[in-house]
């Protein structure tokens, strides 16, 4: 437990593990606070926890999908990331290996996404009391888009676009906790989805809006565009990219690829004219991003509907997954 | 019959009756008319908002008389439900007129079901020498469209979409003329003035209208192809039923793989070809509702049907033609088509022309329609009779809206029923009115159907509902909209809705106990129930007894795939000894990926829900005497344990139900009895026999726990007593030892029930607050 009274031992957590991990420049990380210098303009903020299990999975493990949840999330507001910050609450007894492990991905997910990771914090808490390790990430990005992107900007005609097959991290997850033997292996999308949200930028691609397919997947980001838009949507069902082990997995567990979270997947919603150009530069990240489906003219308001070759069907917000509707 | 005159001035009377009933568009203001001029009465008669308003006067004995004959003569679906009389002066004035319609008074009036075509029209329309011979759209006071026409109450033309179409002189002729059987005929109509038929191909091209589209049509459906009808509550698919590749060809372009098709027969004589027909069928035939009736197949009867309309299936939906455009067509055939909804599975069936033909466009490749308007949707009713008595398991054309007493009701209760065969319904001012069967709500099309029958179902009745009653599953699409909107919210449990049901249905209050057994169900402890013995009173209710629970690997997949429940309950029986057990492994069609994919789902819990359902029992069973290992309908898997059942040629038995109690709470277990039907299955014990023996062990469960229980009125509802042979032992057990057996018979069993017992359990909830 001598690790978090703040002593030396802290210290030592901080000066052998994080600070070699993560600081570029002698100042960074030596402070409770950091100076940061902030470009003029509107400034990005966000804040997210992850306690996932595992802490590692194929593709990724909890710290880069720590760096990567906060770029993301700066990125889906049309900005670039300037820096983060970093907390650990760390179960008593967890091995100093593995923590090194996790700075290490957090550095490198950091590097990849262009960003500093200046100021943190650690907590160790009594052994019982945590799954290994928590970690909160906090970000500050700079707006670069030249016009606001929220589910205020959607339009009637606006294309909807995912950046690629969707589903993997979810049945990652679930497939490492549950020690589901796929075969072959299913791996995490997990990244950093800076890199084409700015080249999307570079491009001129006016951008009315973008969600991370997280918690929920692409069906609940989705409704949740719709229901705070005001606006109707319809996807394609055979327009929808999701990877044969990935549907696989979904069809023996009874789940719904579209309801299954991502960490390295995003919606971006432009006008028509834009969505050949956008699909494009999304193409060149990966291949398998695709325009799955439009905002409609009617429609019932806050609604998503999926059409397949058996009728279209309405999507819901589910509170419990698991529980079948069908009678 | 002409009455004396009343010779003695001073014997005068006045008197005024209102009239509240099935009393609007059944030809009662002519009724009462005749009554009136037959009996030397002077007065008047309207349509008023709530029913009819008369005013009668003359002297005491006609007056009496009179009376008696207006409930004595009635014809249905004319009916009386309420009659409120009081005096008047007299006011001297000679004759009797029907006068306009009141549109004032809050409008409650009894909305008719679509009533099929009567006997006399149909001789008209089959008599050459009649100026309605071969007019499609031939009606009466008798018969014709009223729900699905009717836009506003009072029922007037003015307020149908009859309104489209000026009456000639002819038929004026006969609306204003009391002798006329279309002396106020609001759907009056002849081939000079009302609808015309058009035939169309899929891109809306008229091919042909009036008589020559009829035989267009005909002539395409004998050469095999598929024709969409414009009928009474919407657009049926039609299809020669003989014909094996065109029925192959309609299954493969709706995307319905094996679920029974419904066929329509021209006469009684041919629906006697195809099936066996009681007494009580026939009459369910011929009703007015013109429903699809179950009937068993005549095996005797080769190459009469094609045998992908119910493949496998020892029974045939069988309906009779609802209207002249279908009894013509039908005549001119010859021979029996397929008549299904115009829809892919399970979506509402398309009633506008313009929804029609973007909807249908890739399945039928003819449309025969007209220019009469649907204006509220209802896809066929179906009836099967089971424990003598001619049960509703759809409630749709003919038979909604359905109008049921209900004194508890007092204000306005919209109730949204469940999330599949999703049905509405309101209660107020003493009755509770069930809408027209709309579907399955995951579908986009049913949710604006859904909308719409609300919608509807508000106006016609007036009433804005206080109080929005829906199931308790947080994932319903009812229920999402009853809390989304102003109304207070009333979330009742699943399976007590499906008691709820019948005990209104049935008038009784309770104590009962319920045996609520279906599929799935949302469960108060948040587990899935569907196997349930409810203490229900008032608005309460006590779980008391339920199945063993065990495990549905996949939720939704498992519903789908009965192999898959059947692994849950093996997995009960045998625990981790069913993994290494080779002997068990056949029974289910299980490659090794999924096998061990399965295990790990059901021994480390994911996805795999715990149910006490009845209707996922009968799915493991299913699966385990291989007569349905993937089901490509709902119900299938339970229908083929109760076809293999009627059909087996013994019983075997299996080991009585063992019932556990803890502390109040006593759980049926199953695990010995299963067993036994698996070892049985694997001794070469035919399957039917086997089947048999579940259906006698579940009726034994029923009786043990209503001994253990002691309530002297049992109450069977849910989709589990669809099932005829499940519901006739049960009841003949439970009757033999002294118990009184209820059920549902107008309302259905299954989730189209559900919304009148929400709307049963707001009432009584609401009175018990107040007191
Ligand atoms: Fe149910
Ligand atoms: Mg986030
Ligand atoms: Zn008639
Ligand atoms: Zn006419």
């Amino acid at each position: 437990l001598a690790h978090g009274a703040g002593g030396l031992l802290t210290h030592r957590l901080i000066e052998d593990i994080f600070r070699p991990a993560f600081a570029q420049s002698p100042e960074d990380l030596t402070h409770d606070g950091a100076l940061v210098d902030v470009p003029s303009g509107q400034l990005a903020f966000t804040t997210d926890s992850y306690v996932v299990q595992p802490l590692f999975f194929p593709g990724g493990d909890i710290g880069s999908l720590a760096v990567n949840g906060a770029v993301n999330d700066l990125a889906m507001c049309g900005a670039r990331p300037v820096c983060l910050s970093a907390g650990f609450v760390i179960e008593e007894g967890f091995p100093i290996r593995d923590l090194r492990r996790i700075a290490g991905s957090m550095q490198s997910a950091a590097q990849a996404a262009g960003v500093r990771l200046v100021t943190g914090d650690t907590k160790v808490v009594e052994h019982g009391k945590g799954d290994g390790v928590y970690i909160n990430t906090s970000g500050i990005g700079a707006v670069v888009t030249p016009a606001p992107v929220s589910p205020a900007q959607v339009r009637p005609g606006d294309r909807i676009i995912v950046s690629g097959d969707i589903g993997r991290h979810g049945m990652a997850i679930m497939a490492t906790r549950e020690r589901l033997g796929f075969e072959p292996p299913i791996v995490s999308d997990c990244a950093p989805v800076m890199s084409p949200v700015l080249r999307l930028i570079e491009e001129v691609i006016p951008l009315h809006c973008l969600r991370d397919l997280t918690r929920g997947g692409l069906a609940t980001a989705l409704l949740e565009i719709a229901q705070t838009a005001g606006v109707a949507m319809l996807l394609e069902q055979s327009d929808i990219p999701v990877s044969p082990p990935v549907r696989g997995a979904c069809e023996i567990l009874g789940l719904d690829p579209l309801y299954v979270a991502n960490e390295g997947r995003f919606a971006a919603l432009v006008p028509p004219d834009a969505a050949v150009a956008a699909l494009a530069v999304l193409r060149d990240f990966d291949p398998s991003a695709a325009i799955i489906g439009t905002v409609e003219e009617a429609g019932a308001v806050g609604s998503v509907a999926l059409r397949t070759l058996g009728g279209s069907y309405a999507l819901d917000l589910l509170a419990c997954e698991q529980l079948p509707r069908i009678c | 019959m002409a009455a004396a005159p009343c010779l003695d001035a001073h014997a005068v009377q006045r008197i005024r009756l209102d009239v509240v009933g099935a009393v609007q568009g059944v030809g009662f203001r002519p009724f009462v008319y005749r009554l009136a001029t037959e009996e030397g009465l002077a007065g008047f008669v309207r349509n008023t908002g709530a029913g009819v308003t008369l005013e009668v006067e003359g002297c005491a004995e006609a007056l009496e008389r009179f009376q008696v004959r207006l409930r004595g003569d009635i014809r249905p679906p004319a009916r009386i439900q309420r009659l409120d009389r009081c005096s008047l002066e007299p006011v001297r004035q000679g004759g009797f007129a029907i006068q306009s319609s009141d549109a004032d008074g809050a409008p409650s009036a009894c909305v008719l079901p679509d009533l099929a075509m009567c006997e006399e029209c149909r001789a008209e329309v089959f008599d050459p020498a009649n100026r309605r011979y071969r007019y499609p759209f031939t009606t009466c006071t008798h018969c014709g469209p009223r729900y699905s026409i009717i836009e506003g109450i009072p029922y007037d033309r003015a307020r149908t979409v009859m309104r489209h179409f000026a009456m000639c002189p002819a038929c004026r002729a006969e609306y204003t003329d009391p002798a006329s059987r279309r002396f106020h005929a609001e759907t009056n109509a002849c081939p000079d003035c009302g609808p015309q038929l058009a035939l169309c191909d899929a891109g809306r091209n008229v091919l042909s209208t009036r008589g020559d589209a009829l035989e267009g049509a005909a002539t395409a459906l004998s050469e095999g192809r598929i024709v969409a009808l414009k009928g009474l509550g919407g657009f049926q698919l039609l299809v020669d039923a003989r014909n094996e590749a065109a029925v192959a060809r309609l299954r493969e372009r709706k995307r319905r793989l094996a679920k029974p098709f419904a066929v329509m027969a021209g006469s009684i004589d041919q629906a006697l070809a195809i099936a066996y027909v009681s007494e009580q069928e026939r009459e369910a035939l011929m009703s007015s509702a013109a429903p699809i009736v179950l009937l068993r197949a005549r095996g005797d009867s080769p190459g009469q049907l094609a045998p992908g309309i119910a493949p496998g299936n020892p029974n045939i939906g069988l309906m009779q033609p609802a209207t002249p455009l279908h009894g013509l067509l039908l005549e001119a055939l010859g021979f029996p088509v397929v008549a299904t909804s115009g829809n892919r599975s399970g979506e509402p069936m398309a009633a506008d022309d313009a929804e029609a033909f973007a909807r249908l466009a890739g399945i039928a490749d003819l449309f025969l329609t007209h220019d009469r308007p649907i204006v509220n949707p209802a896809d066929d009713s179906v009836m099967r009779r089971i424990a003598e008595d001619m049960t509703v398991l759809r409630c749709a054309r003919g038979l909604a809206p359905l109008v049921l007493a209900d004194p508890q009701q007092d204000a306005a209760v919209l109730a949204l029923g469940g999330h599949m065969k999703n049905a509405v319904a309101l209660g107020r001012d003493g009755e509770i009115v069930l809408g027209p069967h709309i579907g399955d709500l995951a579908y986009v099309e049913s949710r604006t159907a859904f909308v719409h029958s609300i919608a509807r179902m508000q106006q016609l009745y007036g009433a804005e509902a206080a109080v929005t009653a829906c199931d308790t599953h947080p994932d319903y699409h009812t229920t999402r909209l009853a809390e989304s909107g102003g109304a207070a919210v009333c979330a009742v449990q699943h399976h007590q809705a499906h008691i709820l049901s019948a005990m209104a249905e049935n008038g009784i209050s309770g104590p009962v106990l319920g045996v609520a057994w279906d599929g799935t169900g949302f469960g108060a402890d948040g587990t899935v129930w569907g196997g349930e013995f409810l203490e229900v009173e008032g608005s309460g209710y006590r779980r008391l007894a339920h199945f063993l629970p065990f495990r549905l690997p996949g939720g939704e997949a498992a519903v789908k795939e009965p192999r898959r429940t059947a692994l849950g309950v093996l997995h009960g029986v045998y625990g981790s000894a069913l993994w290494d057990s080779d002997a068990l492994r056949p029974l289910l069609d299980f490659g090794p990926g999924e096998w061990s994919m399965l295990r790990s789902m059901i021994d480390r819990g994911v996805n795999a829900s715990v149910t006490s359902s009845a209707g996922r029992l009968f799915d493991a069973v299913a699966a385990i005497l291989k007569l349905c290992q993937h089901a490509s309908f709902d119900g299938e898997a339970a229908m083929a344990v109760e076809f293999a059942a009627e059909s087996a040629a013994g019983v075997h038995r299996l080991p009585r139900p063992v019932v556990v109690s803890d502390g109040e709470m006593r759980c049926i277990d199953w695990r010995p009895m299963l067993a036994e039907a698996a070892d049985a299955c694997m001794a070469g014990i035919p399957a039917g026999e086997i089947a048999a023996g579940f259906h006698h062990w579940l009726a034994d469960a029923i009786l043990e726990i209503a001994w253990h229980t002691g309530f002297q009125q049992v109450v069977l509802s849910g989709g589990c007593f669809q099932n005829a042979l499940l519901t006739e032992l049960a009841m003949a057990r439970l009757q033999e030892a002294g118990f009184e057996v209820y059920r549902n018979i107008r309302v259905p069993p299954n989730d189209g029930g559900l919304a009148v017992g929400q709307a049963a359990c707001a009432a009584r909830r609401m009175n018990e607050v107040t007191g």
